[in-house]
């Protein structure tokens, strides 16, 4: 089979897009969208299964398929307009390089997703995992104008436009933006912008659990303007104590301001680090989202934080964990069996919180699904549109938990 | 027997449903319904029924499913794109009843509401606990939450808060088929892939919104609208995307022409714009006082160095409310120029608005039609507005040509053919400029996967002969 497979995928792409995985699976990496529908269009017609792969750095790139396509070799910054505050980028550029390049034009893309800094834009996207910076900026979704994709059967659709505001045609990016891949190949992303700030300043305090989630409610109701405001576990925040960690970015009068008004609001022992110091907090605790085998996100509102913690700490452990404190979300890295997770999930969703898992390796996905829950009817639509896009079943995604 | 016919049939079992009261078939009565907010589509339905209640809605629409018949539903009615209209073989839903705030959860910041919920009243029953609904379109004081979804909705403040998809976190939805499905959580994460996102401006296709669940923001400590005159768009133009570029994002950045502040300033809504300008921009910012006070230093000297005449800053709430509402009622002030306004939507790259302008108005000019601008600059949305009489048909002709001329251009530009207003009926023809076959098709596609037989909204938003081919076995 796979000799077949590899003199099939050199047919139609080309030998120098054609090689094969650490475990010898046939991998292709198109150079273009046009070569990515190629490689799904060849495996719908031959009944292959597919795997879809960024670089590889957040969700293992271990399901089982008899080809896989990756977006490694799509990695060009296509454009990138400041003064529109817009940017057109191929899905398998990383984001570190991104933010490296958009930095020299004094814009960002305002996400701080978990994992390394080598991580796809794509993977991004299709796993729908925002960082911190969700407190101000919102979802991964929030950043997308159009977007670029690939189904199951190698048509390629292009939603969406390259402007701030459009709502012409149904808004198939939010589809691909926490699909999990199930879509879709996510081969080129229409992104927002931010101007860079002016002044970017991290402040911390350390202190018990409770003390710090009851200051950070504080802080979000006294609406103080932060872009990010999040509990960090010790082991997260590699620190003694949990870490109440607030960003502010802005105008350099506009963020001393509220520096002041945060002490006011909030009388704990805040300290200020050095740039350098900060970058290391927040970096550290994005990569420390890959210190387990699994990493889950449960949406949370803000006065249900602490009830949430609470069940995490009585079913899983308090090891790796964060949470938004002003803008309700927690995510949880750490290893526990897929039944015990199964079980947390159906705790969580008595209590109206949907838990997603955003990485574990093959097996614990396909057992415990990225989604596993649905509310009512929503299942069959998802079903519905996996048929749609993905008519042969090609696309290895594990929505929905085994059984 | 086909729909038309069937229509008035209808009456007596949707009567049982709603009372006789809430169904409406007299010529009179539907003539009420023929149109939305734009002015060059007109379609009166076969009938049309006002329930009063979610369950009401949900039997009506197991009523029509029952019977196969399409329908439309819609709110207020002050939409732009003719996507509220019915035809003679289907039934028209009228939402409005349906206008009760069901929960207001401060801690949370959320609202859950009707679908009929005008969006004003949102923030009125909001603000005493200090928050608000950030989308604020021109017919806020009109249009419904549900319409609002249906449309994806903008405003001005949308620059700095974003539009209604960025606020919608959970609905309830009925089906075409009569099924109830609740999509998205309070929390805003949702329970599998995101079909609120998907939901949202999808013109009421998909289905209709029983019930939506709204992120609220906390009312901003300090506002400051600032005016600014100047002797030429251009210049204005310029000033916009300097002001994006310095870093400051405003809260609102709106501009209008000089037209369209004579005519608001000979209107009951005279706001104290400068009438020897050729154009206006109002600048709104918002949160922290020494951050808005810094941000007004920096927005001020933008504003001047790109040739404004004078900087106004509102000195009171009064009269900050003045200066918005010429801008909000501005599209009313129009009518004094001719008989007939459209409102055309369309959005471009902030950094060609100049020349994007230039072009718009070399269009009236050559075709002698009149275009009158107001618009949220600050994210390119356009609002290019023809003034016409409709009884003029070769002035007619030509406003069908400059309109799509303008979409033209504008599409040409890196654009879109609508920022807020939606596609409709009014736009289903300029898709094509935007989307190749295969995006159309899988457009169709996902209406299927929610509306199998198409019965809601039918002939909306994609261009049928997308759908057939796709259908037919793919686009080659």
């Amino acid at each position: 089979m796979t000799d077949r497979v590899l003199a099939k995928a050199r047919e139609a792409l080309g030998a120098d897009a054609v090689g094969q995985d650490p475990q010898g699976r046939p991998r292709v990496s198109p150079e273009s969208t046009d070569g990515v529908a190629r490689a799904m269009a060849l495996a719908h017609n031959e009944g292959w299964t597919v795997r879809i792969e960024g670089r590889g750095t957040w969700c293992p790139p271990d399901a089982p398929a008899d080809l896989v396509v990756t977006t490694t070799a799509l990695d060009r910054v296509n454009t990138v307009a400041p003064s529109d505050l817009v940017a057109t980028i191929q899905a398998g550029a990383a984001i570190g390089a991104v933010q490296r390049r958009l930095s020299a034009e004094r814009v960002w893309l305002a996400w701080d997703s978990p994992g390394r800094p080598q991580r796809s834009l794509g993977s991004i996207v299709a796993t729908g995992t925002a960082g911190p910076l969700r407190h101000r900026y919102g979802p991964v979704r929030d950043h997308l104008l159009g977007c670029t994709f690939v189904s199951g059967d190698g048509r390629i659709v292009r939603p969406g436009g390259t402007v701030v505001k459009n709502v012409a045609g149904y808004d198939l990016t939010k589809l691909m933006a926490g699909g999990f891949g199930a879509f879709g190949v996510i081969t080129e992303l229409n992104l927002r912008l931010r101007a860079a700030p002016e002044l970017d300043r991290t402040l911390l305090a350390r202190g018990g659990r409770d003390a710090l989630s009851s200051a950070g409610r504080d802080l979000a109701e006294a609406a103080i303007d932060a872009v990010a405001l999040e509990l960090l576990s010790p082991a997260m925040a590699a620190d003694a104590e949990w870490v109440l960690a607030l960003r502010l970015a802005g105008s350099a009068d506009g963020v001393r301001a509220e520096t002041e008004r945060v002490k006011q609001v909030a009388t704990l022992a805040w300290s200020a680090p050095s740039p350098d110091q900060a970058n290391a907090i927040w970096h550290g605790a994005a990569h420390a989202a890959l210190a387990g085998n699994v990493t889950i996100r449960l949406g949370v509102l803000l006065p249900g934080i602490d009830d949430t913690l609470d069940l995490l700490a009585d079913h899983l452990d308090l090891g790796l964990v964060a949470a938004g404190a002003g803008s309700g979300s927690i995510r949880w890295t750490g290893d526990v069996p897929p039944e015990r997770l199964m079980t947390v999930r159906r705790i969580a969703a008595g209590r109206e919180i949907p838990l997603t898992l955003e990485r574990a390796p093959w097996a614990y996905r396909r057992t415990a699904g990225h989604f596993g829950l649905y509310r009512e009817g929503v299942g069959t639509i998802v079903a519905r549109l996996r048929d749609t896009f993905d008519p042969g079943h090609v696309v290895q995604a594990p929505l929905d938990a085994d059984g | 027997m086909g729909h038309e016919s069937r229509i008035a049939s209808l009456e007596s079992g949707l009567a049982e449903i709603v009372g006789t009261r809430w169904v409406r078939l007299r010529p009179s009565e539907l003539a009420a319904f023929r149109a939305d907010g734009l002015p060059t589509h007109e379609s009166t339905p076969g009938i049309v029924v006002i329930p009063g209640s979610r369950e009401e809605v949900i039997e009506v629409v197991r009523f029509l499913a029952k019977a196969g018949v399409p329908f439309v539903a819609r709110g207020a009615g002050t939409g732009l794109a003719s996507g509220g209209l019915a035809e003679a073989g289907q039934v028209l839903l009228v939402l409005t009843r349906l206008n009760k705030i069901l929960k207001i959860d401060t801690a949370a910041r959320r609202a859950v509401v009707q679908p009929g919920v005008v969006n004003a009243k949102l923030s009125e029953a909001t603000a005493p606990h200090g928050l608000y609904y950030a989308p604020d379109p021109s017919s806020q004081s009109a249009c419904t939450l549900g319409g609002n979804v249906a449309e994806n909705a903008g405003g001005p403040h949308c620059l700095k808060y974003g539009v209604t998809t960025n606020h919608v976190v959970a609905l309830e939805v009925i089906l075409a088929s009569g099924e109830t499905i609740r999509l998205g959580s309070p929390q805003g994460e949702p329970w599998g892939p995101d079909l609120v996102g998907l939901f949202v401006g999808s013109e009421g296709m998909f289905g209709i919104a029983l019930e939506i669940t709204v992120r609220l923001e906390p009312l901003p400590k300090d506002v400051r609208t600032l005016l600014a005159g100047f002797p030429t768009v251009r210049g204005a133009t310029e000033a916009v995307s300097s002001i994006i570029a310095s870093g400051v994002v405003p809260a609102a950045l709106e501009m209008m022409d000089g037209p369209c502040v004579q005519a608001v300033e000979a209107s009951i809504y005279a706001a104290g714009y400068p009438t020897d300008a050729a154009a206006v921009l109002l600048v709104e910012l918002d949160g922290r006082p020494d951050a808005v006070a810094a941000e007004e230093a920096v927005v001020s000297e933008r504003l001047l160095r790109h040739g404004a005449m004078q900087v106004r800053s509102a000195a009171t709430p009064e009269e900050r409310a003045r200066l918005w509402q010429g801008r909000k009622k501005a599209f009313g002030a129009m009518g004094r120029l001719t008989r007939d306004v459209i409102v055309q939507d369309a959005v471009v790259p902030r950094s060609v608005l100049p020349d994007v302008l230039d072009r718009i108005m070399d269009l009236g000019r050559e075709h002698q039609v009149m275009v009158v601008n107001v618009f949220h600059a600050g994210d390119g949305n356009l609002h290019p507005n023809i003034c016409y009489d409709r009884s003029d048909e070769a002035l007619v002709k030509r406003v069908k040509h400059v309109s799509r001329a303008i979409m033209e251009v504008c599409v040409a530009a890196g654009g879109s053919i609508t920022g807020e207003h939606g596609v409709g009926a009014d736009k289903v023809e300029y898709m094509t400029m935007l989307f190749d076959d295969a995006t159309l098709g899988a457009m169709c596609d996902v209406r299927r996967v929610f509306d199998p037989d198409g019965r809601a909204n039918p002939g909306k938003v994609i261009p049928v002969h997308s759908c057939r081919e796709w259908r037919a076995g793919g686009i080659e």
